[in-house]
């Protein structure tokens, strides 16, 4: 929006800064019955808008569990922060980036891994890893899909991944993949969430809080443009044709300036005269003033004429709301600056004194002198609006029940389908993709994408390595959303306990359509309950996430998409598992909870699956049940087995069921394997491809089958010898008729070769 | 010896080569500042990888201007012991130690990955630990890690046996297969006229502790420390 022609605030000045006519009641109150300026109401706008104040969803996510032993901070900083043990604790956050990258793929991924990296050093964390989960639409021709569809659809994930490639790569930071996945809802709303884990000495650790009158305020890193205005209003609404001209609302990114900050920040801290620092994100300086100044109890004055800028005549509307990247707040202990200076000028970065802290409790701001701004900090945070929208259930638009015309073969030779279910887009390697990130530079990196279920890093000078995983399901999510959640939760930590890792604590990001609408906000309560049951089942407590509303273009909304990001911890990084059979003659063993339900059930859950929406053509049902105590105990055994040294490999089961499980097990090494499973009376498909939950495919040598089954019976579940290791490739029998049968150069060239022959086949 | 590595601004390799030098390879390692000209008397330098000025013109186009630079061409002149990794190896065909340069890839994309790489002569203090035709598995992580120099140089890098190491299939063909980047002749890296330059793509540092998944990185570190105490 302009606002060089702005003359007065008038109601459709109000309307386009996203404020209601109540909100605006409520901000000229805030402001002790005043008119704001227009630098007020743009200031109001920001921090009022959804995305800053989770003024929707506040209310909903106070249920979640945020506590725990090892949380040394929850939700409410720039990151959450956990003890990992000998004297080192992680601060790990995941953030959306879903808007500006739809208009922009390239720079609003890229922006998206460089605001989610300062959220974790502004905490004196130094990043070790990040990783991302991205949703696109259709890649391959579809019924329905158009072909402009699929070439935006293409151009959008080439931006992405190269956008989040360049900005991670010239950072230095690895990133150990996550996940990638397609569904038609993510067409106009493609989503790209990305996460970072830093570490951090507990005596190091920093917060974004203002203190000490009269403390000065610095400003470092790169200069302030106009770039990114409204950004965060943008991310509170939903799209239309016009949304391209939004395109001068996404920032710039620009990874060598972020590498630069990180250095001089974590050196400026060591210094021992920085009070409190804060990034500017989104909302930029208006964000990091009144919250600084709000977790503080402070207040904060600035004047605009010592900012940084980048072009001239910015008014202090402009200055307020850029959003442009690379800049961090801080506060300094009066009479030391120099020695923070000094770091900065080292590292020739702008550094520069541009107010001081005040005990009034507000944020004010001059410009040329005068004041153009003067809120209390708590109009901004703490009284910002909150709702409690209304709430109306909503049933997806499918059968429930399998349909009619879909028929089960009794036996038979399935691997033609499995060949297709292998190299469809949500099931096929992603190293098209990894392959573009570095995922070794500093040299910590145990388990690589790929590798095993989740990515595991090492901590120099210390025994201990962290584990983790991104997962969401949004088709479950959509199909009940309380249970897609849970699983959710279930299948990340699940990845992270097939590692050896102990799963500890969790970040969300909770991707939904407009939370106006009754259906969305039922949607997002439900996969709140679901995930705080099975966050508080599985002891991971959620330290901070962040929530994206609005991913609706022209009223098409996405599926309700909660990811999880969940950290756990090896207490010794040697022991981790990976997930390739390492030598013939192993033993393969299923650990599961209960066996799968009766026939109706079954067929109703198998729905859900990919092998129903890729082979069969079909979505129905529900996602399939899930104990979260027999998730609970599955975890622990596998942990247990793990760290007693008794498997060589450990492979959760999930999308395409243990067909794929097992399949994903013989590339690495080229150690194929010779499988028997019993139907118990049920499909063939349903039992190769089925997703029951609470799975896990492990290989062991077979003298430790003993204890392993010893274990098994002590935390109750089943132990099933399905087969052993060796040969080329993959055969399966069910009930001793050969169900699959390929060998492992025809199912290397299915599953490797299908995303990139997807992207090239214009 | 005493390990020296080079910090640019954006360099962000240097921490794990001051790693493997100083806790893998146990020796004495110190950081030298760009901005410096004062090599603190190491016995060899690394230029490490990374992004040196955000590489966001040519890659090490800026960074062979800085001031430490100017001593490491001294340093080299004298016979002392420069390599450069990655980001090290474009600063050192920038800086004229090394001819040729480094252009953007084949697929036009960063490629992350372990790659095998055959040693074509083991007559450099890099490489002095190997043994020539051995097959080394060293990741490669880069956007701009094509070689390409003129025909002359390239017959006289043949001539004077200079290219050290060629990507390769694990048994030790040179494919195009085995090609990841669209490099001259499959090069990997070389060594300049002295021997005691050598520039490498592959992270040596990257392949040096088991945990990471293999240690042949390691035999370059291993050859420098034999080759000083030789000296």
């Amino acid at each position: 929006m302009s606002t060089s022609s702005i003359a007065a605030i008038t109601p459709e000045v109000i309307r386009d800064h996203g404020i209601t006519a109540d909100e605006y009641e409520k901000l000229k109150s805030l402001l002790g019955g005043r008119e704001p300026s227009l630098t007020e109401l743009g200031i109001f706008s920001v921090m009022w808008s959804e995305h800053c104040s989770y003024k929707s969803s506040r209310v909903h996510l106070k249920r979640l569990p945020t506590r725990s032993k090892l949380v040394m901070q929850g939700p409410g900083e720039n990151a959450g922060i956990i003890d990992i043990g000998d004297g080192w604790a992680c601060a790990f956050k995941i953030e959306s980036h879903n808007h500006p990258s739809f208009i922009e793929p390239f720079q609003g991924a890229a922006t998206g891994v460089g605001g989610i990296l300062r959220d974790i050093f502004t905490m004196g964390a130094r990043p070790v890893a990040i990783m991302d989960s991205l949703r696109f639409g259709p890649i391959k021709p579809a019924p329905g899909t158009t072909q402009a569809e699929l070439h935006k659809n293409h151009s959008v994930m080439e931006g992405v991944v190269s956008g989040v490639a360049s900005y991670g790569n010239c950072f230095g930071v690895p990133n150990l993949g996550g996940e990638t996945k397609f569904e038609p809802c993510y067409s106009g709303n493609p989503l790209v969430n990305a996460f970072a884990l830093g570490l951090v000495r507990h005596d190091q650790i920093f917060y974004g809080r203002a203190s000490g009158e009269g403390n000065p305020v610095i400003y470092v890193g790169s200069k302030t443009g106009r770039d990114g205005i409204h950004g965060a209003t943008m991310a509170s609404e939903e799209f239309s044709e016009t949304s391209e001209a939004k395109r001068p609302n996404v920032q710039v990114g620009d990874p060598f300036m972020e590498k630069l900050l990180l250095e001089a920040c974590l050196e400026a801290m060591q210094t021992g005269a920085i009070i409190g620092i804060q990034d500017m994100g989104a909302a930029g300086l208006t964000c990091s003033t009144c919250e600084m100044g709000g977790r503080g109890g402070t207040g904060i004055e600035i004047e605009l004429d010592l900012v940084p800028q980048r072009e001239t005549g910015m008014s202090a509307y402009e200055i307020m709301l850029s959003e442009s990247q690379e800049r961090m707040l801080l506060v300094a202990q009066k009479g030391r600056e120099g020695e923070v200076f000094r770091v900065f000028q080292k590292w020739r970065l702008d550094a520069v004194e541009v107010g001081r802290v005040t005990l009034d409790g507000k944020m004010r701001v001059r410009h040329h002198g005068e004041v153009v701004a003067e809120i209390p900090n708590d109009a901004l945070t703490e009284a910002a609006p909150l709702y409690k929208r209304h709430l109306e259930r909503w049933e997806p638009p499918v059968q429930r029940e399998m349909p009619e015309n879909i028929k089960l073969v009794a036996s038979g030779d399935l691997t033609e389908n499995f060949k297709q279910l292998l190299a469809s887009p949500n099931i096929c390697s992603k190293r098209w993709v990894w392959q573009q990130y570095d995922h070794m530079v500093q040299t910590n990196t145990v388990e690589a994408p790929g590798a095993g279920d989740a990515g595991v890093i090492r901590i120099k000078g210390s025994n201990r390595g962290l584990a983790m995983a991104l997962d969401g399901n949004g088709r479950w999510c959509y199909l009940d959303p309380r249970l897609g959640a849970m699983h959710a939760v279930a299948e990340a930590t699940r990845n992270v306990a097939c590692t050896g890792a102990t799963p500890v604590a969790a970040t969300n990001c909770l991707n939904f359509g407009n939370p106006e609408k009754p259906h969305i906000m039922w949607q997002f309560s439900q996969v709140i309950d679901g995930m705080t049951k099975a966050c508080e089942e599985l002891d991971v407590p959620i330290t901070g996430g962040n929530v994206s509303f609005y991913n609706e273009t022209l009223g098409e909304g996405i599926y309700p998409t909660p990811v999880l990001g969940i950290v756990g911890i090896l207490q010794d990084v040697h022991t981790a598992a990976k997930m390739h059979f390492r030598e013939a003659g192993h033993a393969i063993v299923l650990l599961c909870g209960e066996s799968p339900g009766d026939m109706a059930d079954v067929e109703s859950e198998f729905g859900s699956s990919e092998y129903a929406k890729e082979v069969l053509g079909a979505v129905w049902g529900y996602p399939p049940e899930l104990d979260l105590e027999q998730e609970a105990a599955l975890q622990r055994a596998v942990v247990q087995m793990i760290q007693a040294g008794l498997i060589e490999s450990a492979h959760d089961c999930s999308d395409g069921g243990i067909a794929v499980t097992l399949t994903e097990s013989t590339f690495a090494k080229r150690v194929g394997c010779r499988i028997d499973l019993k139907s118990a009376g049920l499909p063939p498909e349903f039992v190769l491809f089925g997703e029951d939950a609470s799975r896990v495919v492990i290989s062991c040598v077979k003298s430790n089958l003993p204890r392993i089954k010893d274990i098994g019976v002590l935390y109750g579940l089943h132990v099933t010898e399905i087969g052993i290791t060796g040969g080329d490739g993959v055969q399966i029998q069910v009930d001793g008729g050969l169900a699959v049968s390929a060998s492992g150069v025809e199912l290397r060239l299915a599953y490797e070769s299908a995303l990139e022959h997807a992207l090239r086949a214009e | 010896m005493k390990f020296g590595v080079i910090i640019f601004p954006g360099s962000n390799c240097d921490h794990d080569a001051y790693w493997t030098a100083q806790q893998v390879a146990h020796q004495p390692a110190t950081f030298l500042w760009h901005d410096s000209p004062d090599l603190q008397n190491c016995d060899a330098i690394i230029v490490p990888g990374g992004f040196s000025y955000g590489d966001y013109l040519r890659t090490g186009a800026i960074a062979r201007f800085s001031p430490v630079m100017e001593s490491v061409r001294k340093f080299a002149d004298g016979g002392g012991l420069v390599l450069g990794l990655c980001n090290g190896f474009q600063i050192l065909c920038e800086s004229g130690l090394l001819p040729g340069a480094l252009t953007r890839n084949l697929g036009l994309k960063y490629i992350c990955k372990s790659v095998t790489v055959r040693v074509e002569s083991t007559d450099t203090p890099f490489t002095s630990a190997c043994q020539k035709g051995e097959v080394l598995t060293i990741p490669i992580g880069h956007m701009d890690g094509n070689y390409f120099c003129d025909e002359a140089t390239l017959a006289e890098l043949n001539r004077d046996d200079r290219i050290i190491f060629r990507y390769a299939t694990p048994d030790g063909q040179i494919t195009a297969e085995a090609n990841p980047n669209g490099s001259l002749e499959n090069i990997a890296g070389i060594c300049n006229a002295g021997r005691n330059v050598l520039g490498m793509m592959p992270h040596p540092e990257r392949a040096s502790e088991p945990e990471l998944g293999g240690t042949d990185g390691l035999k370059i570190f291993a050859s420098m420390v034999g080759a000083m105490a030789a000296r």
